[in-house]
């Protein structure tokens, strides 16, 4: 028997459309789904490497008690009645004592994320955190600073664009299919594209301009374009008059920030900044400055989000063909999204949240999100209150928030941890449960709602009964829920179920994917009118460059450039960064991944190198103030010599996941929990470390 | 030499190795034998821009293949109808002549079973009115599989795009 399903990717988060093949219970071909314009069968590498996901024996296969000290690696197997047993016993104590407060539950964003909201509301806990603000936590609250909408709300017409400024948006490495895609398409038909790193990389080597720019110094050379933009009246002048509010103190404020001041600071010459300037006015509108994807580098990251944010403006590349557009949801074509089950009435939760995000302490962060890297501080600290329980929802805070020791630290300070995930990652190592989900083969997940040019919903299908014993997340917490006595919020008794309940009013049922995946609430793409139908969502109605939303909570719109110092002696900055084989830190124990990429590599610039005597494939004892580490060198010319460089993802400390076990260097290790204490990113890239021959492994 | 020619669009390729995967994957091989590779050459600095190569090397399922007659058990063979060069594992003894006959390192070992597996351009899924898995699941469909003389075409198009100045032509 063999048989066809349509369903969403989860290799990554980008949540691609596939097309599934089932034979005899078992999953034998995975691609692209052909109905999906940029998909058409196209997987990338993690994609693709699906099926030995799903049939390995080093994923997660039961639930698991642990049976000697955290980090001990001693477990016993368990039943899921006695592994929620455990949980909800301990759970509800705390939550009697402490209140829900003390429980926090922290997740990668995902379909079911208003189950994972429900869960922490019925119990009265403010403390839901996601991924995103480690991610782009600044990018988002810049494009709130202009537009009144985030980022999520906000895409790209790669496939019309005629210019494209990547600022370290690795985007044929760091890959989301459909956009690689249209933008392919978009360089087939002449458009050219400028990329910006200290970091040669693959889309370094497709650029037709490239520039090695000084880390962190990405913010003059954009107020310097925009200084020529306005001095030489390269703007749309129109769509400006329409609808930037502030453009004379922009003006005022650019004034010093000549190319030849930029020239000095990010060493990239002077006529070429013009030359750049002058090259994407003559493209306008169909220009993209690309806002990134991760933001998350420096302190001051919303003012770089905002100045590639406000060079779009200029350029009137937003709502237009092959610029940005604001994402159309159902309500625009008289549709009706999918429900969720944070529509119920809860009791109201008044007090602060964990990480301060909404008070005036941490104002201006996205409190759908939170501020995943303020939790050590708070656990530690017991500043707002004690925090005594974490669920690690397919985020490993060990990982992902930058400083592990101290991250650590604070764990073992909870009373209880609870990790729901797919993998032995690092997190559950360290818990005191671990309550497997099954794979995104193996369920079916809420709906998609993909908004865009298009309305569309698409769905997540379960392929295949889960390989071992395992359940999907929804279920999962329905069934901690039930146990601590707040199951009346979780009216399902099958995830299907759900997913019925959430299409009811939609028009849509649960039938209407099985053809394609997906369903549609329109046929034509939607462009709101450039003159008069942006609907944008600041007080003004207008794009502000001089942002109330930063102005009220006594934040400067344009607060003056701050040189970036070059390193210490001896010193360099450490940057992270993606190839197209791993997905942050979840594939590196993936058998055909890890095959192609098992361990991180250390770039050092060739002369830096030879200075300190270092050849390539030396290992290496790199240094920050937070810790040690050793990791093999790769020596090259393309590399800033300012910086050091690593992938993202690597040196776990599971031993479970034993290919990458002790494989290369973890970043986070190494990182300092520093912030943009306003737009709330980590700023990642502003830890400085020290470069040696290592005296253990020398001879390996 | 075989009817089919697989084509990389080496302007598209972005070395990502999706094909290696699906590969691997569609013929459930362990770590070790890449029936397909993209080696990356580079990169270097030409002309004051970082350029690399991508380079995939699959089987060429040549006219005349030295490791079908290199095969002393038969095992080696290419199909008449349309001249795929594969490899029937029942009659594999992993003596691994192929491999030292073969000029371009196409025949891989497989350690698991102690024989050789060879890119066969997905057979079955040819048959079958498929593409071989590394082309239909390119990331950017830079892998095209056809006949040969289909194949030439995308480049002469290209090129025709890029010298046509329709604007500025009197002709």
């Amino acid at each position: 028997m063999e048989k066809t399903v349509y369903s969403l990717c989860f290799m990554c988060s980008v949540r691609c459309p596939i097309k599934v093949v089932v034979k005899d219970g078992q999953v034998k071909w995975v691609e692209g789904n052909p109905s999906v314009p940029g998909m058409e069968g196209s997987l990338c590498p993690r994609g693709a490497a699906g099926i030995s996901f799903l049939n390995d024996a080093q994923r997660l296969q039961s639930p698991m008690i642990r049976d000697g000290a955290r980090g001990s690696g001693k477990w016993r197997r368990a039943g899921w009645d006695e592994a929620l047993d455990y949980v909800a016993d301990r759970l509800k104590p705390i939550i009697d004592q402490h209140g829900g407060k003390a429980v926090a539950l922290g997740e990668r964003t995902q379909l079911a994320t208003h189950v994972s909201q429900t869960f922490l509301k019925a119990i009265g806990s403010p403390n839901h955190f996601t991924h995103d603000a480690l991610c782009k936590g600044s990018v988002n609250t810049a494009c709130r600073s202009l537009f009144g909408l985030t980022d999520a709300q906000m895409g790209i017409d790669y496939k019309n664009c005629k210019h494209i400024v990547l600022y370290g948006r690795n985007i044929f490495e760091a890959i989301s299919v459909k956009e690689v895609n249209n933008l392919m398409d978009a360089l087939e038909n002449g458009c050219r594209m400028t990329y910006i790193d200290p970091r040669v990389t693959v889309t370094a080597t497709k650029a037709h301009r490239y520039w090695m720019i000084r880390p962190g110094t990405d913010l003059a050379l954009n107020y310097a374009l925009i200084h020529v933009i306005l001095k030489e009246r390269l703007f749309d002048a129109a769509f400006v008059d329409r609808w930037v509010h502030g453009l004379a103190e922009l003006q005022d404020f650019v004034h010093d920030y000549t190319p030849q001041w930029a020239e000095a600071e990010t060493g990239i010459p002077a006529a070429e900044i013009v030359a750049l300037a002058r090259e994407a006015s003559a493209a306008k509108p169909s220009v993209v400055f690309h806002f990134g994807y991760r933001g998350a580098n420096h302190t001051n990251e919303i003012y770089f989000r905002r100045s590639i944010l406000i060079l779009n403006a200029l350029m009137g590349s937003i709502e237009a063909k092959g610029g940005f557009f604001f994402k159309k949801g159902p309500g625009e074509v008289g549709g009706k999204p999918a429900r969720k089950l944070t529509e119920q009435t809860f009791a109201k939760i008044d007090v602060p949240r964990f990480d301060k995000v909404g008070t005036p302490a941490f104002p201006l962060p996205d409190p759908a999100h939170g501020v995943a890297q303020m939790l050590p501080h708070a656990i530690l600290n017991e500043d707002p209150y004690p925090i005594k329980a974490l669920i690690a929802f397919r985020l490993d805070p060990l990982m992902s928030i930058a400083d592990t020791e101290t991250t650590l630290k604070a764990l073992n300070k909870l009373d209880l941890i609870v990790t729901i995930d797919v993998n032995h990652s690092d997190i559950a190592w360290y818990s005191d449960v671990i309550l497997p989900e099954s794979t995104y083969l193996e369920r079916t997940d809420c709906i998609q709602q993909a908004n865009g040019l298009k309305p569309q919903m698409f769905l997540r299908r379960q392929a295949v009964a889960p390989r071992y014993d395992t359940r999907e997340g929804a279920m999962i917490l329905k069934a901690i829920a039930e146990r601590i006595g707040t199951g009346q919020f979780f009216p399902y008794t099958s995830v299907e179920e759900l997913v019925r309940w959430q299409l009811e009013g939609t028009g849509f049922t649960l039938e209407d994917f099985d053809a394609k995946g997906f369903v549609a609430y329109g046929k034509n793409q939607i462009f709101w009118d450039r003159k008069d139908g942006i609907k944008l969502k600041t007080p003004s109605g207008k794009i502000e460059f001089v942002s109330s939303l930063l102005e009220k909570a006594g934040f400067a719109s344009f607060p003056a450039y701050e040189p970036v110092p070059a390193p210490a002696k001896g010193q360099f900055r450490l940057v992270t960064g993606r190839n197209a084989l791993h997905t942050h830190v979840s594939t590196q124990n993936n058998p055909y991944l890890n095959e192609q990429c098992p361990e991180n590599l250390l770039w050092i610039n060739a002369a830096k190198a030879a200075e300190l005597g270092i050849q390539n494939g030396d290992w290496l004892d790199v240094s920050s103030k937070c810790f040690t580490g050793t990791i093999k060198a790769f020596v090259t010319d393309l590399i800033h010599p300012e910086n050091v460089f690593m992938l993202h993802g690597f040196g776990h400390r599971s031993q479970l996941a034993a290919r990458s076990w002790g494989r290369g260097l973890s970043d986070a290790a190494l990182q300092e929990n520093i912030s943009d204490t306003v737009g709330g990113s980590p700023a990642y890239h502003d830890t400085f470390v020290t470069v040696q021959k290592a005296s253990v492994k020398a001879a390996a | 030499m075989s009817h089919y020619y697989l084509f990389q669009d080496t302007r598209k390729c972005i070395g990502c190795k999706s094909c290696e995967v699906a590969c691997k994957s569609n013929k459930s091989l362990p770590p070790g034998p890449r029936p397909c590779q993209i080696i990356t050459v580079g990169p270097k600095m030409i002309g004051g821009l970082p350029r690399a190569a991508y380079t995939f090397m699959p089987c060429f399922h040549c006219e005349n293949p030295w490791c079908v007659a290199a095969c002393p058990t038969g095992a080696m063979q290419q199909r008449s109808a349309d001249g795929i060069v594969f490899v029937d594992s029942s009659l594999c003894v992993g003596c691994k002549t192929c491999i030292s006959a073969c000029p371009w390192g196409a025949p891989q070992w497989n350690p698991e079973t102690g024989k050789v597996v060879k890119c066969d351009y997905c057979k079955d899924r040819v048959d079958q009115g498929l593409k071989p898995a590394c082309v239909t699941v390119c990331t950017t469909h830079c892998l095209k599989f056809g006949k040969v003389e289909e194949m030439t075409q995308i480049r002469r198009e290209r090129h025709a795009r890029s010298v046509a100045a329709l604007e500025s032509t009197a002709f």
